[in-house]
């Protein structure tokens, strides 16, 4: 097959104005923060793009009194209507502004432009969207009688979807008459300060969103302070497990959306060329900095090698590299923290015996860089097979039955996501009923949508976002305990 | 005249995996009734007091059970739980001379307790086939996928049934889980779990599968932290922290945090627990604690 060589095709930076320092978002007023200031690099580049404020709990509690003055005072007063009319507002300003979103979602988290223009943004807007229409029809939602908003909302949000994490969680909150205070990750906060800008041009009530930037400590403030009624919180098992003996024994209520170790299941009847797309978008996309990535994959026995095969032959295709080039496929590992991490947890793949093949790529001689990675014999002891990577690493198990797939897919802890592939659709509702996860893709994977919900079973969090259910977080109704 | 007849008392021991086994502790406790007027409590039996043990054997029948009664379909989980209330009523008598003891109550609200307790379980009998459509439905995604969601199990409820209220309250608490397709550990009242036995006799003679209620009876605050903290437990009612002795619901809670327990807390507000009142409709709280929802995507194409 021929190898067809590509010209650079990079998306223009121009589009985007980055200040050289931002200060925190509170009460519709940009104020100084009492921390130390941090910078938020390019991870392709190592290029630093900003001075980012970090939020001390005096910052945070002016958060959260800014909040609760909107609440009371304006925003739970508010017509359902009129708040519906602020989230369309700022649904199409997020579409006004989509390339600039995009371009400076690339610039911090290293995520291909052809990602966070095409997946990122669009379903950003589409979430604003979507969820200003629920907001003057609540009553019509089955959410119990008479719901309610629960009023200031903390909300910590992770690196690999800055803005539609933040989407994700303001929507249905703004929707459903709650104010919120928002921490984006520490090493991606430049699409939330924008998102601020946004708020302003869409004249929202001061104070009814804040944007306080920070790393754990600013989250620990916002989750332990008296006056949030409820934490949104997506990230790590460990620090949602934190945050859950934080709020034991007060009245705070929490979702979490945490971890995962997705098995992606392929049988020998599968449709072999869809499958290998849908593995790949599985845990290659956005770097596998996915919590609901496939990173586990389950093939039947007798299609082990072809898939193998097939499978490299499709990574060798991928273009690796500067994450505005129109034609990348896999950009930067957002951090070098997290790039450590990667380098440990297949250092001990190895170590513990299973086979490494990657790619052999070339790779930019600045920024963060990891091969996509295959690994094959392994075993469900492996560590990994049992731990989050949350990386372009694949590890690759056998099964020879659907009894097995199952067992092994289900054997850990965690319990968001699953993947199923086959042309037998019996087959494929037997293994979705038996599967311990809160989304099944069957023939795809890695979907989403606004008005699907999504979220773990066991220890990959509680609660849903998106879809009606998603709603059930930011309320609370007459209906008696 | 004859004298009266010495009658055949009842040993009240543990429910567990479908037996009455004693607490493998070898432990019991008095339960004493409660008086009215000036009226002295009078004992009325010893029960077993359940250990650590117990309650992790329970857990074990338990997770025995959760395949067969998740995957049983609702309108047989429906059956099933409409003869527990067939079963009740049958078993009025001992109930209402339970409560009656129990709570302190005239023998006509007890009669009224029971009915309740009665009607509600006969209320989640109906929800088991109509949960699914009411919660769950097909997601208007945009693109073409076949795109729905609908309400699963968790899995292990433990249940701390409230203190007061002994079988309205308990029905109340252990009806929403299993109707839902959980499996349930319930930790009795303290002070009155004697309709909680005689409600697992009714459980035990009505096709509920063996293992899908366990009633474990001892001392809320001894057992609570091990159900609290037991790694293959995946929720937990607190219901009956409120005015259990030694019980600190926030405590519980954290230990819940270890593996992820979905947590139903305590009515009240801060950090007081109330025990809620019993004859309100229910709504549909305790029924969604305990579900997840599971979405499935499947692309459309010719």
């Amino acid at each position: 097959m021929p190898i067809f060589e590509y010209a650079p095709a990079p998306e223009s930076r121009a589009i985007v104005d980055i200040q050289p320092s931002y200060g925190l978002f509170v009460g519709g007023e940009w104020i100084e923060g009492r921390g130390a200031a941090f910078k938020t690099t390019n991870p392709a580049t190592e290029e630093v793009l900003a001075d980012v404020a970090e939020a001390s709990v005096a910052d945070v509690d002016a958060a959260v009194r800014a909040a609760r003055t909107a609440y009371t005072r304006v925003w739970s007063r508010m017509s359902g209507a009129d708040r519906g009319k602020y989230l369309f507002r700022i649904a199409r300003i997020i579409q006004e502004r989509a390339r600039e979103l995009a371009v400076l979602e690339s610039l911090d988290n290293g995520k291909p432009i052809k990602e966070s223009r095409d997946v990122d943004v669009p379903l950003a807007a589409a979430h604003f969207f979507y969820h200003a229409g629920w907001a003057d029809k609540l009553e019509y939602a089955s959410l119990g009688p008479k719901p309610r908003p629960i009023g200031v909302v903390g909300q910590v949000i992770p690196w690999n979807f800055p803005l539609l994490m933040l989407a994700w969680k303001i929507a249905p909150a703004l929707a459903c008459g709650n104010t919120v205070v928002l921490k984006p990750a520490e090493t991606t906060p430049l699409t939330a300060l924008l998102f601020a800008e946004i708020c302003q041009q869409a004249e929202l009530p001061a104070g009814v969103v804040n944007i306080v930037t920070g790393a754990g400590a600013t989250g620990q403030a916002i989750v332990e302070h008296p006056g949030v009624d409820k934490i949104a919180f997506t990230g790590s098992t460990e620090v949602g497990k934190s945050i859950a003996r934080s709020i034991a024994g007060t009245r705070k209520r929490a979702t979490l959306e945490l971890g995962g170790k997705a098995a992606n299941i392929v049988f020998d009847d599968a449709p072999l060329d869809q499958a290998v797309e849908g593995i790949v978008n599985g845990i290659f996309f956005n770097q596998g900095h996915v919590c609901c990535a496939g990173s586990r994959l389950l093939v039947q026995e007798s299609i082990a090698e072809e898939v193998d095969r097939r499978l490299k032959r499709r990574l060798e295709t991928l273009r690796v590299g500067d994450p505005l080039d129109k034609n990348t496929d896999v950009g930067a590992i957002n951090s070098r923290a997290q790039l450590d991490r990667i380098a440990e947890l297949t250092a001990a793949g190895e170590a513990e015996g299973a086979v490494r093949w990657d790619t052999g790529c070339e790779l930019p001689s600045h920024g963060f860089w990891f091969r996509p990675t295959v690994f094959t014999g392994v075993s469900q002891t492996h560590r990994i097979a049992q731990e989050e990577i949350f990386g372009p690493v694949l590890s690759v198990l056998t099964f020879r039955t659907p009894q097995e797939a199952v067992a092994k897919a289900n054997n850990t802890p965690y319990g968001l996501s699953a993947g199923i592939w086959t042309e037998k659709g019996s087959r494929i509702l037997w293994m979705a009923d038996q599967l311990r996860a809160g989304v099944v893709w069957a023939n795809t994977f890695n979907r989403f949508d606004p008005t699907s919900p999504f979220g773990g079973y066991k220890e990959s969090g509680y609660g849903r976002e998106g879809g009606r259910h998603g709603l059930e977080a930011y309320v609370t109704t007459g209906d008696p305990r | 005249m004859s004298p009266a007849r010495v009658d055949v008392r009842k040993t009240y021991k543990l429910y567990i995996d479908g037996a009455f086994p004693r607490s493998e502790s070898g432990r019991s406790y008095a339960v004493w009734s409660t008086p009215v007027g000036r009226a002295n409590p009078r004992f009325l039996a010893n029960a077993a007091m359940g250990s650590r043990k117990d309650a992790r054997d329970a857990v074990v029948a338990a997770r025995g059970a959760v395949k067969g009664w998740a995957g049983a379909t609702a309108y047989n989980r429906g059956q099933v739980l409409y003869r527990v209330a067939e079963v009740m009523e049958s078993r009025r008598a001992q109930l209402v001379e339970d409560v009656r003891l129990s709570e302190g109550l005239a023998p006509s609200r007890a009669e009224a307790v029971v009915s309740a307790a009665i009607d509600r379980w006969v209320w989640y009998a109906g929800w088991t086939d109509k949960l699914a459509q009411v919660l769950g439905g097909l997601n208007p995604v945009a693109g073409p996928y076949f795109d729905i969601s609908a309400p699963e199990p968790t899995g292990i409820v433990a249940v701390l049934a409230p203190q007061r209220s002994s079988l309205l309250g308990l029905v109340s608490v252990v009806a929403p889980v299993i109707a839902t397709g959980n499996t349930a550990v319930v930790l009795a009242s303290q002070e009155r779990p004697l309709p909680a036995i005689t409600l697992a006799e009714a459980l035990a003679t009505s096709d509920v599968p063996a293992g899908v209620v366990n009633v474990v009876t001892g001392l809320t605050g001894e057992v609570a932290p091990w159900l609290a903290g037991h790694r293959d437990v995946n929720a937990i009612d607190l219901t009956g922290a409120a005015d259990a002795e030694g019980v600190d619901w926030g405590e519980l809670e954290r230990a819940a945090a270890e593996n992820l327990k979905r947590v139903l807390r305590p009515a009240g507000t801060g950090s007081d627990a109330v025990e809620p009142d019993w004859t309100a409709e229910p709504g549909l709280s305790r029924m969604t604690t305990f579900l997840e929802t599971k979405t499935v995507w499947h692309p459309k194409g010719r």
